[in-house]
């Protein structure tokens, strides 16, 4: 049973790093940049839920599922409206500037988020409510999944779903595409790239409301530097995955939380990160661009 | 041969400022002007300067960008503070004993590069950043479970604290989370220097050879590099290798100047802040990262002092975003331009 559990566990904590990695991946795919301060607008996110959850407390429990659902729209309203802002603001700027420049001003951007949350609302650990509470037994006293852990299934299924349709089936997914394929090539074609690159900021950021907010439901511990761990770990996630790739994501931020989850139970607590980093150097060994990545040769 | 000259004159003046500034320190710290808090961030910055000419080394000339370069310094601390309590009885002279231990973090540090270079370098860009990172965050944990300790019958490795079997009379070194501990501080501001000095000595006649222009070369394009038949793995490998063997000794003398070093000390974050020291200095000028790597560590030190000590984190991130704007403003680039006619040749391009 325990193993049952161990697997369930993983999965969920898999499905959260996939959303987030989802983040890292899109906007790499499209900008080529690493986006360092994704892991923070994930912290932002748990914020905003936290202070609407806190205000909500002691509801009765038909308005605790209104605020509940309120807190996580509320939190992706603001994540996405300061990724467009960070993106038009910092990166936007630099779209011609070489990779690196890029990277430290995302690290910076990072440092920037952290430090403004340690001055707004304090350095001190919160204990955040988890949006819902209680589990499903299935088997007495053996088996138990709880709602959050259902809820990151789900949640991470359906934003699967809808961004593979979204990608393969309309238009701004196409252009999304496009420009990551060839951004000169997608501007002749008369897609404006500068508009599509900050829609997949916004995509990217909400997702990390939505992971900020399941992840302190499920592990219920906030600080500012709450989002920078998980964060590292899902860009993990993501390149294991391959990353630019959706499915990738995915599967390389499930496999992740599983492997980290079996590490914990079955070798050492305390070693757990450094089996998940092993295992990632020994996947990008035999498989140069991540599991789920195109190799592309380079042309001459 | 004018370009030769060029060059090694460009060396001499790195020397300079070092030697300059180390007498100026002297000087102000012989007449008691500087603070106690200000000395005692003298061996870090000598530590930080290594630690960003050793970087440049990968990321500025080799052009592979590393995220683990803190990584390499933890190997080095927990090396060079093990040896340093080894030779006690062996070396009783303190300066001998701290180059020894130098030199062992130097080695493990250059080991570590060794596994991580050899199947590594294959990888480009991004997942060659990535995998850095990852052995980073490895050395990290694996330090934080490791128990080292020495008594009558020998050294001891214990991955936890239930296998480490110390005799009573024995040393614990290493004690897995709590890091080093009761090290007996070594460090001085001197040693600093000459390690800087070495570490200019090594990456400035490295870069003038023959192999640092084939390590150029792989940079500006390794398809045409290796088409004239300039062994990639040998050279990536020379360049990485000889970085984190820096980093190893920068990271001893860190660790012997603190009584107690902890592995998270040497985490991401530290990787980062050298990344940034390399970046704004200007990748691959030496001088630059000399430079940036004293201002930008003494400076936010400074700023604690001040009553807006709780913002300049904050402050340091704006200015760094600010000056990544600035640099790279096209519409800037063109008026300083205009200012300021080309030089020919000029070193760097930060």
């Amino acid at each position: 049973m325990s193993f049952l559990n161990n697997v369930i566990t993983g999965v969920s904590l898999g499905s959260i790093y996939a959303i987030i990695a989802l983040g890292y991946t899109m906007v790499y795919g499209i900008a080529k940049m690493l986006n360092f301060a994704h892991g923070d607008v994930i912290m932002v996110g748990a914020y905003v839920c936290f202070f609407v959850m806190s205000g909500a407390a002691g509801l009765s429990p038909q308005a605790a599922v209104l605020a509940s659902v309120g807190a996580v729209l509320l939190a992706a309203v603001v994540c996405t409206a300061l990724g467009i802002v960070i993106e038009r603001l910092a990166y936007k700027p630099l779209r011609s500037a070489p990779s690196l420049a890029v990277l430290i001003t995302a690290i910076g951007v990072s440092y920037l988020l952290q430090n403004s949350a340690q001055l707004l609302w304090g350095a001190d650990t919160k204990t955040f409510r988890p949006i819902v509470e209680g589990s499903l037994v299935l088997i007495p006293g053996q088996l138990s999944i709880s709602y959050v852990a259902v809820l990151s299934i789900v949640c991470c299924v359906v934003v699967m779903a809808a961004l593979t349709a979204f990608t393969g089936g309309t238009k701004l997914g196409k252009a999304m595409r496009a420009c990551s394929e060839d951004k000169a090539a997608a501007q002749l074609m008369g897609i404006d790239v500068n508009a599509t690159i900050s829609m997949t900021f916004a995509i990217g950021s909400a997702l990390a409301a939505l992971a900020g907010v399941l992840m302190c439901s499920a592990y219920p511990v906030l600080s500012p530097t709450t989002g920078s761990l998980p964060g590292i770990r899902a860009f993990t996630a993501a390149v294991f995955g391959g990353i630019g790739s959706v499915p990738g994501a995915l599967l390389g931020g499930i496999l992740l939380g599983v492997i980290e989850t079996f590490a914990k139970a079955y070798i050492s607590t305390d070693l757990s990160d450094a089996v998940v980093f092993a295992v990632l150097i020994i996947v990008l060994l035999v498989k140069p661009a991540g599991l789920m990545g195109r190799y592309v040769p380079e042309k001459v | 041969m004018k370009k030769i000259n060029k060059n090694s004159l460009n060396g001499f003046i790195n020397y300079g400022i070092v030697i300059a500034a180390f007498a100026v320190i002297q000087l102000l710290l012989g007449m008691g002007r500087l603070s106690n808090s200000l000395q005692s961030l003298l061996v870090p910055a000598c530590c930080y300067i290594v630690m960003a000419v050793s970087l440049n080394l990968t990321v500025g000339i080799l052009g592979e960008l590393s995220l683990g370069h803190g990584g390499f310094m933890s190997l080095g601390a927990f090396s060079g503070i093990t040896a340093s309590i080894l030779l006690q009885g062996a070396i009783p002279m303190a300066p001998a004993r701290l180059a020894a231990s130098m030199a062992v973090g130097a080695v493990f540090g250059a080991l570590g590069g060794v596994i991580v270079g050899v199947p590594v370098l294959r990888l480009q860009g991004d997942y060659l950043a990535i995998v850095t990172l990852a052995f980073g965050q490895i050395i990290q944990n694996i330090i934080m479970v490791l128990y080292v300790g020495v008594d009558s019958r020998g050294i001891h490795l214990a991955a936890s604290k239930e296998r480490f079997d110390l005799a009573a009379d024995g040393t614990a070194i290493i004690k897995g989370p709590m890091g080093a501990v009761g090290v007996t501080k070594l460090a001085s501001f001197t040693a600093g220097f000459v390690l800087i000095m070495i570490t200019l000595l090594v990456v400035q006649n490295l870069v003038n050879s023959r192999s640092g222009r084939a390590i150029m070369a792989l940079r500006d394009n390794r398809i045409a590099a290796e088409s004239v038949g300039i062994n990639t793995t040998k050279y990536k490998l020379m360049a990485f290798v000889t970085s984190a063997a820096l980093a190893g000794a920068a990271g001893a003398l860190w660790g012997l100047n603190y009584s107690s070093t902890v592995a998270s000390k040497f985490n991401f974050n530290t990787s980062i802040l050298v990344l940034v020291f390399v970046v704004l200095g200007g990748l691959g000028s030496i001088r630059g990262s000399i430079i940036a790597a004293a201002l930008l560590y003494i400076l936010p030190e400074t700023l604690r002092a001040w009553d807006i000590a709780e913002y300049r984190m904050l402050i340091y991130a704006i200015i760094l975003i600010l000056v990544m704007l600035a640099t790279n403003n096209e519409r800037l680039k063109i008026l300083v331009g205009r200012v300021i006619p080309k030089r020919k040749g000029a070193a760097g391009n930060g």
